[in-house]
């Protein structure tokens, strides 16, 4: 049995302009103790797909489709039930540790209180806990700094803080939403080599949810690509960043300079990710498609799986994208 | 193209921030903030200047100094010839015709209540004021027509535009006074990827086509690598080492230079094994409190008693090569 299976999840949202379906019929798996990674723009519905699965939807938003947590349906379970899971079994990084910390309150008290309220310890045991994590996810000094605001933090070690809180519980799964968009590439680094030293130590499964593809090459087993709400190709990470199948990830993967290369000109997608008030008929992907026939324009792909590990939904044969 | 007309040199720059002790005795006492301690650089006509460092190394600081938003403590910024930090607001406005600046946010740089016209039309009205309003509409369309905006648009506003497009917008803003040189102050860090490739493509074929001169600043090692014809690395209010870009990168002087290209994610599976080696602990420490000696010493894996006692100068490794560590350009 997966960790977390999701089957055909939809998310949308009801707004004074009509209806906006950010997430259509994603699918995927994830095994205990493996990464996985959710790539996309702006936009793309990544970050809706994680808190439909979380339970965080805004109140205009209604998810539809399964969500399996170990074989139990957790989507738009009640909060009562909910709340079992938030934190003890999966619990959530967000992209900028600032504003996902209390300002008021010390760094003690926060992490205590997840343990007090979940795991019903006394605040003082719940505070030694605390310190261990802080130990573990590298904070120099944890006893001093446990005592310290979140503003007496920099950047990387805010992050760090929110990490060690989203392990207090030892979850089984950790979605991290772009875990190191907020920090400078070389706190960057350091963050994702603690994630992936964390998961060595604690096992858990961990979806990591980003635009850059860089993070991902270094850290991911695999990897699925969202454009406009929907999965344009799945599989194991080396091989979509080596022979990507659809036209969207070659043409992110061309879009990014690389250090080092001397090209003269980037490869560019012309135009602009869609508006998904008004999404494309077709394939969401077909206005900016160098590839695109008139099937795309009328119908959207179904995502075919062509290998044993990798699927991708696009009309056009994988023989004819060079 | 002709590439050796200096446009700006920088000399010796130095921006220090008041900060106040709020102890009881020394309370006249000013300590300062060293945003920016020493800079100097040249760019010349045509030529784009990368400029990298973590934030708080002081990068848009530099860039604010340079176009005079933030008052120069000491040192000089000549442009053409002429020091800008004695210049009166007035003059200054002036000069600011052949000097413009893009800004890392593109939504948050444009006025919420403007049209889009209006927008792009703003500088010249505050420069030429007695441009009939049909030039100006003219010139307006022109420029949107350059940076690929759709006439229609015109009469739109910035919140109808998604980031890419504002940040077009805050191009062709800069671009309508036909400037000689333009402040790039993160201009893709706020973009998608397949976004950040137009908008750079853009910037280089304005480039060449205007033969215009771009101060390019970026934390992406990648982007700044891929647009300049030189790089200058900051840290904590210094150059570490300055180069021209593919020297840059193909040999590395300074460790913090080499931490940083070692800590940049690669998609190609060959990046080296050994790089972890080279990656750095810690955090850039505040500026408030530097370390003595070689700001970089509390992070650098080859740190010695000679770092915490000297401060390192910048010294020529070889022609146009040039970098502040104690272990190197010996």
């Amino acid at each position: 049995m997966s960790l977390l299976e999701v089957q055909d999840l939809s998310v949308s949202f009801k707004t004074p302009d009509g209806v906006v379906k950010a997430v259509q019929n994603v699918n995927f798996s994830l095994e205990e103790g493996k990464t996985l990674a959710i790539v996309g723009e702006s936009g793309s519905g990544k970050s809706q797909t994680s808190f439909s699965i979380m339970g965080l939807l805004a109140e205009n938003g209604t998810a539809t489709g399964s969500v399996k947590f170990e074989g139990n349906e957790i989507l738009n379970a009640s909060d009562a039930v909910m709340n079992t899971y938030r934190s003890a079994q999966i619990s959530m990084i967000f992209q900028d540790p600032m504003t996902s910390l209390n300002p008021y309150l010390r760094v003690s008290d926060q992490m205590a209180e997840v343990l007090v309220h979940h795991n019903g310890m006394t605040k003082s045991d719940a505070i030694k806990d605390a310190i261990k994590m802080l130990d573990a996810v590298k904070i120099p000094d944890p006893k001093r700094r446990v005592n310290m605001f979140p503003h007496e933090f920099s950047g990387g070690m805010r992050q760090r803080v929110m990490i060690a809180m989203s392990l207090l519980c030892h979850p089984r799964l950790v979605i991290a939403d772009e875990p190191t968009t907020a920090l400078d590439v070389t706190v960057q680094a350091q963050i994702m080599n603690l994630l992936s030293d964390l998961q060595n130590d604690f096992g858990m499964g961990i979806i990591l949810i980003t635009h850059d593809l860089g993070v991902v090459a270094g850290s991911c087993e695999d990897t699925l690509v969202l454009y406009g709400g929907r999965v344009m190709e799945t599989g194991p990470t080396n091989q979509v960043f080596e022979t990507p199948s659809h036209p969207y990830t070659q043409g992110l993967l061309r879009a990014l300079p690389r250090l080092g290369a001397k090209t003269p000109e980037l490869a560019t997608i012309p135009g602009n990710p869609p508006n998904m008030m008004h999404p494309p008929k077709g394939c969401a992907f077909s206005p900016r498609c160098g590839f695109a026939n008139a099937q795309c324009a009328e119908q959207p792909p179904v995502l075919d799986l062509f290998e044993p590990t990798r699927s991708r939904a696009c009309h056009v044969p994988k023989e004819a994208l060079s | 193209m002709i590439q050796s007309e200096t446009l700006l040199r920088v000399e010796d720059v130095k921006v220090y921030f008041p900060y106040r002790n709020r102890g009881f005795l020394n309370r006249r006492e000013a300590t300062y903030v060293k945003a920016v301690d020493g800079i100097s650089f040249d760019i010349k006509r045509g030529e784009t200047l990368g400029i990298v460092g973590e934030s708080g190394c002081g990068k848009s600081t530099l860039a604010r100094a340079v176009i005079q938003m933030v008052p120069v403590h000491a040192g000089k910024v000549l442009w053409m010839g002429q020091d800008l930090v004695d210049l009166k607001s007035s003059e200054m406005r002036d000069k600011r015709k052949d000097l413009q600046m893009i800004f890392q946010d593109p939504l948050a740089s444009l006025d919420p209540r403007m049209t889009l016209g209006q927008i792009i039309g703003e500088p010249l009205k505050t420069h030429f004021p007695k441009m009939p309003k049909a030039e100006i509409k003219e010139k307006v369309a022109k420029v949107m027509e350059r940076v690929g905006l759709l006439p229609n648009m015109v009469s739109r506003y910035p919140h109808e535009f998604s980031g890419g497009q504002c940040q077009r917008i805050g191009i062709a803003r800069a671009l309508v006074l036909e400037p000689k040189l333009i402040i790039c102050d993160e201009p893709v860090s706020a973009l998608d990827v397949s976004i950040q490739a137009q908008v750079i493509n853009l910037l280089m074929d304005l480039q060449k086509e205007m033969d215009l001169s771009l101060m390019f600043i970026a934390h992406d090692l990648s982007v700044v690598q891929h647009i300049s014809t030189r790089v200058m690395v900051l840290y904590l209010g210094s150059v570490v080492e300055v180069a021209d870009s593919d020297e840059l990168y193909d040999n590395p002087l300074h460790p913090y230079t080499k931490a940083l290209i070692a800590a940049v994610p690669h998609v190609d599976k060959k990046a080296p094994s050994d790089q972890a080696s080279l990656m750095i602990d810690g955090d850039l420490p505040s500026p408030l409190s530097p370390p003595s000696g070689c700001a970089f010493r509390t992070r650098c894996p080859k740190a010695q008693d000679i770092c915490a006692q000297q401060r390192p100068v910048l010294s020529e490794h070889s022609s146009g090569h040039e970098s502040a560590c104690h272990f190197v350009a010996r």
